[in-house]
């Protein structure tokens, strides 16, 4: 014999308790309500909403209040770029020369510094089995390049907008998704992603700072020191130090020398878009 | 007397975190600064003080006559939960300064499992009111002494380089963590 009563009682008295607890809670919201600054919701609206954090504060959310009540700079958010400064800016009513802005918030991409995939790397790190690079970058004694790329993909984990691929064992930023929040750059911990500019078609895929003979044994596309884009660079924008080429992406005009002369093939003309 | 024992009790021989085992996701969570510590801290204590009136009131005047003893946990965690939104709702309103600090560990708190435990075990003891209230000002200081306790220690082995980069972060810190509990196994002598 099912005790019904019983049941009942149960269903009733936590139902009640809840019902009454809500109602409380209702009015309670009602009573203690705080006057928020109503451009705070408003300026959220604007933004993407992503909360990949690109702009230093904890979310959308966040920096909404920030830009509200702290007087934040309203071109912070990367993301929605300049039309969204436009758009805070109007809620702000804050004028905000679109020059200043175009510059501040120049269309920025993150790029991989390595070529390293499973082809061209000739001597593989043996990683036992761990499937973050942060463990991996924890392992003692590694084999083959030790500033590659570890392809264990924990950029693709953290990147909220599916921007980045492992391709053939190495992380691949699809440059139309990628928003340049940073979430990557943070989560690397061979430091081998970059913020650069999107317009500069022509970089350095290698980080190795190891002297050109450890790299040929190691890697048929790491940069080997050589100098031949140092000395072939027409505007001096791109210069050798610790065995690595590094462009200014200020100076470059992307003319592309630097890519034809390269003798390991490690500058990259990426496609024009 | 009886209340010196359990406030000894809570505080030190049963410490929540360090001898139950409860809260230990804040306890690793925000024991990273001092100050979050602390604030994480007094507003455990606060809410564990309300949440043994509450619970206390639901148990004695609504479960207890109705015989419906075995729907304590989930009658609880609702009581806190509406207690924690509440005081949310009040601080707001009244005092910014203290929500900008607390702010971010009051939803924490809600489903904190010391503070659950702590009006469980009210129960279970069958503790008067008065003895509840002080049970839960003991493990809210014991919550406290601990979590303050983790955040010096961690300000002092977080970065330090004599230890392998393998067990930085959070292995040495669980390794702290259970140094601590052996330590407070000595306090099991206190009480008979």
């Amino acid at each position: 014999m099912v005790d019904y009563i019983n049941i009942l009682y149960a269903v009733l008295s936590l139902g009640i308790l809840g019902l009454v607890l809500g109602t409380l809670l209702g009015f309670a919201s009602d009573k203690f309500k705080v006057q928020v600054d109503e451009r705070i919701p408003k300026v959220r609206e604007v933004l993407p909403g992503a909360n990949c954090g690109g702009c230093g504060y904890a979310g959308c959310e966040a920096y909404a209040t920030a830009v509200v009540e702290e007087g934040a700079p309203l071109t912070a958010c990367v993301v929605g770029g300049a039309a969204c400064a436009a758009k805070i800016a109007e809620i702000m009513g804050a004028e905000v020369k679109v020059e200043a802005t175009d510059k501040k918030v120049a269309k920025k991409v993150a790029f991989v510094k390595c070529s390293g995939d499973c082809d061209s790397r000739k001597v593989k790190a043996d990683l036992q089995g761990v499937t973050s690079c942060k463990e991996a970058a924890a392992l003692e004694n590694r084999q083959g390049c030790s500033y590659g790329c570890l392809g264990c993909g924990d950029c693709v984990k953290v990147c909220k907008f599916g921007a980045i691929s492992l391709v053939n064992g190495i992380a691949v930023v699809d440059e139309e998704k990628c928003v340049n929040c940073g979430a990557c750059v943070r989560s690397c911990p061979q430091k081998l992603i970059e913020s650069v500019p999107k317009d500069n078609r022509y970089r350095v895929a290698c980080n190795s700072k190891d002297m050109g003979k450890t790299v040929r044994e190691n890697c048929s596309k790491g940069c080997i020191g050589c100098r031949m884009c140092e000395r072939n660079c027409p505007v001096q924008a791109i210069s050798v130090n610790d065995n690595l080429a590094l462009v200014d992406y200020t100076k470059c005009t992307n003319c592309g020398t630097c890519a034809s002369k390269c003798p390991v093939k490690v500058i990259t003309g990426r496609e024009a878009i | 007397m009886k209340l010196f024992i359990i406030f000894v009790s809570g505080m030190l021989v049963n410490n929540y975190v360090l001898s139950k085992f409860l809260g230990i996701c804040s306890f690793l969570g925000v024991s990273k600064k001092k100050d979050a510590a602390v604030g994480m801290g007094l507003a455990v204590t606060f809410v564990m003080i309300i949440a043994s009136i509450g619970a206390f009131a639901v148990h004695k005047f609504i479960l207890k006559p109705l015989d419906l003893e075995y729907l304590n946990t989930i009658a609880f965690i609702l009581v806190i939960a509406a207690l924690v939104q509440f005081v949310e709702m009040v601080i707001k309103k009244y005092s910014p300064g203290l929500y900008k600090a607390l702010g971010i560990y009051l939803p924490l708190i809600t489903t904190n499992c010391a503070v659950l435990g702590m009006t469980m075990l009210n129960i279970q003891e069958s503790y008067s009111f008065i003895e509840s209230i002080v049970n839960a000002i003991a493990s809210a200081l014991g919550y406290m002494l601990a979590i303050v306790l983790m955040s010096f220690i961690r300000q002092n082995i977080d970065n330090n380089e004599n230890i392998p980069e393998t067990l930085r972060g959070l292995p040495i810190t669980l390794f702290t963590a259970g140094l601590m509990s052996i330590a407070f196994l000595g306090f099991q002598g206190l009480i008979r």
